[in-house]
């Protein structure tokens, strides 16, 4: 049983993984983006280091995260409109008439999320570091950065795959993007939360979970380890992943059975 | 001019009778102002950055430049949607004058930019924006806006003629979008630092959005080269309007 659920895992992942990188189109932008606006930001507000108070002297060190952050909610696009490509193409359809455990179905597909993660992750850090980048915890924690870097691939990418499996549109998935931006840019992205003076901004910065990821995975570069900012942000990641995993599940049931 | 009109009014009447149209161009910017005047704000406190106006007025010019030259943009992808349902083919063979219909577009996309600016500049205000400029500096900061706002409609009309298709969509986006981030966006240009100081420093976006707080700010500075940058972009991409214009005629 356990053998057939791999088996079933591993075709439908290498399907997922075979799809997202024959798709330049859909990820080339998820690793050049960020890029592009981790290094514009850098050279736009570098000046902001002056600012008493700012946790470091390199603006790159303080918005490296951004860059693993926003590779993350494009795994929600990638993973969604995939999921939902195979919906409106009839594909789950055809799955539904096999003996196909739903939880082999949901976790073939987040492979191609993972690996795409994965490869945005190393790109990302092999950048930061050949721009002078440094990580305060070491090579410990360059493990631990791309580790919740991949939970949070995983987190957003179930995500996608749930508004998939609800509406069944690649539309309606790609309509979440400039939310998860507003969510982004809502957030303590671009200054740390004690220095944004605005009391309405810092309150929405506050409350918004976005903040907490990317605090985790900062503290990686410009503090060490803070096992406070890491705690919230393993925990705040579990706790996305739960309910989108959860939300899922129950929506894929309903899908296979209106198949 | 009645084809230029009436291509214009449809553009027009579809954008205000279909929120999913008209909303993205308004909340794109309205989003950017709040995250940047709101999240930012303490970047005026940084040595060296002099704007009498404050940070919110700061960030109000450039989102006012990225909403003149997202307003052509945005017109660039209902062109592309007009080409995509074979709109635009029945309306170059009913059109006595094509280069009517791209008029049109421009009136459209102008009409389109002055209705946002508006509301811009209304929450702006509403948020204790600080205007130090006079009225012909304000003048000149929305005539900026204009310029910006025909370019960047003339740049995305020539990518929606060619390419004749939505899936154009990123190549009118992207350039618009790198050119207005590769400018002194969040500070001024003296306190840019690395590559992003170099490119600002030949970017025209540069002295348009310098101009611009100029105005804002009671001070104007770059004007003419302001101008010049604006118009020049302008009659450049009019060229590449028209040279895309006479392939979609033979295409169509």
């Amino acid at each position: 049983m356990n053998r057939a659920f791999a088996t079933q895992v591993y075709w439908l992942a290498r399907r997922s993984v075979v799809r997202t990188f024959r798709q330049p189109a859909s990820a080339i932008p998820a690793v050049a983006f960020p890029l592009i606006l981790l290094s514009v930001n850098t050279g736009g507000l570098h000046a902001a280091t002056r600012l008493p108070g700012f946790p470091t002297n390199s603006f790159l060190d303080f918005a490296l995260a951004f860059a693993f952050m926003q590779g993350a909610m494009f795994s929600t696009m990638n993973a969604g409109t995939d999921l939902a490509k195979d919906i409106q193409t009839g594909f789950l359809t055809r799955l539904s008439l096999t003996p196909l455990k739903s939880s082999a179905l949901l976790a073939g597909q987040l492979a191609g999320v993972l690996a795409l993660g994965l490869v945005q992750a190393i790109v990302y850090l092999t950048a930061g570091l050949a721009a002078g980048a440094t990580i305060e915890a070491g090579i410990g924690g360059i493990a631990v950065l791309l580790l919740l870097s991949m939970c949070i691939c995983i987190a957003f990418g179930t995500l996608g795959a749930f508004l998939a499996l609800r509406t069944g549109s690649g539309e309606a998935v790609q309509g979440l993007f400039p939310l998860l931006f507003v969510l982004l840019f809502l957030s303590s992205m671009n200054m740390p939360r004690n220095l944004i003076s605005i009391g309405w901004f810092r309150t929405i910065a506050t409350i918004n979970p976005v903040s907490y990821l990317i605090e985790g995975l900062r503290s990686l570069v410009i503090v060490g380890w803070d096992g406070q900012a890491l705690a919230l942000a393993f925990g705040i990641v579990a706790a996305i992943g739960l309910i989108a995993l959860v939300s899922a599940s129950r929506a894929l049931k309903v899908r296979l059975a209106r198949a | 001019m009645s084809v230029a009109f009436a291509v214009a009014w449809r553009q027009l009447y579809r954008l205000f009778t279909t929120p999913s149209l008209f909303l993205p161009s308004l909340l794109f910017p309205l989003f950017f102002f709040t995250a940047f005047a709101g999240g930012l704000s303490r970047v005026a406190e940084v040595p060296g950055f002099n704007f009498p106006a404050g940070y919110t007025a700061f960030q109000f010019v450039f989102v006012f430049l990225q909403s003149a030259a997202f307003g052509g943009v945005f017109t660039g992808f209902s062109i592309a949607r007009d080409f995509e349902s074979g709109f635009t083919r029945r309306l170059f063979l009913a059109a006595p004058h094509r280069s009517a219909v791209v008029a049109g577009w421009v009136l459209a996309a102008l009409g389109r930019f002055l209705i946002t600016a508006t509301i811009i500049f209304g929450v702006g205000l509403a948020t204790g924006m600080q205007v130090l400029g006079d009225g012909v500096d304000l003048f000149g900061l929305v005539v900026l806006g204009l310029l910006v706002n025909l370019a960047a409609t003339l740049w995305a009309s020539g990518v929606a003629m060619r390419l004749r298709t939505m899936q154009a969509g990123p190549a009118m986006q992207m350039p618009v979008f790198l050119a207005l981030f590769l400018a002194p966006v969040y500070v001024p240009l003296d306190l840019l630092s690395g590559w992003v100081h170099a490119v600002a420093s030949v970017n025209p976006i540069s002295f348009l959005l310098e101009a611009g707080r100029g105005f804002l700010g009671g001070d104007p500075v770059h004007v003419a080269i302001a101008f010049g940058s604006a118009v020049g972009l302008a009659a450049a991409f009019s060229l590449w309007a028209f040279r895309s214009l006479r392939r979609a005629e033979s295409a169509a």
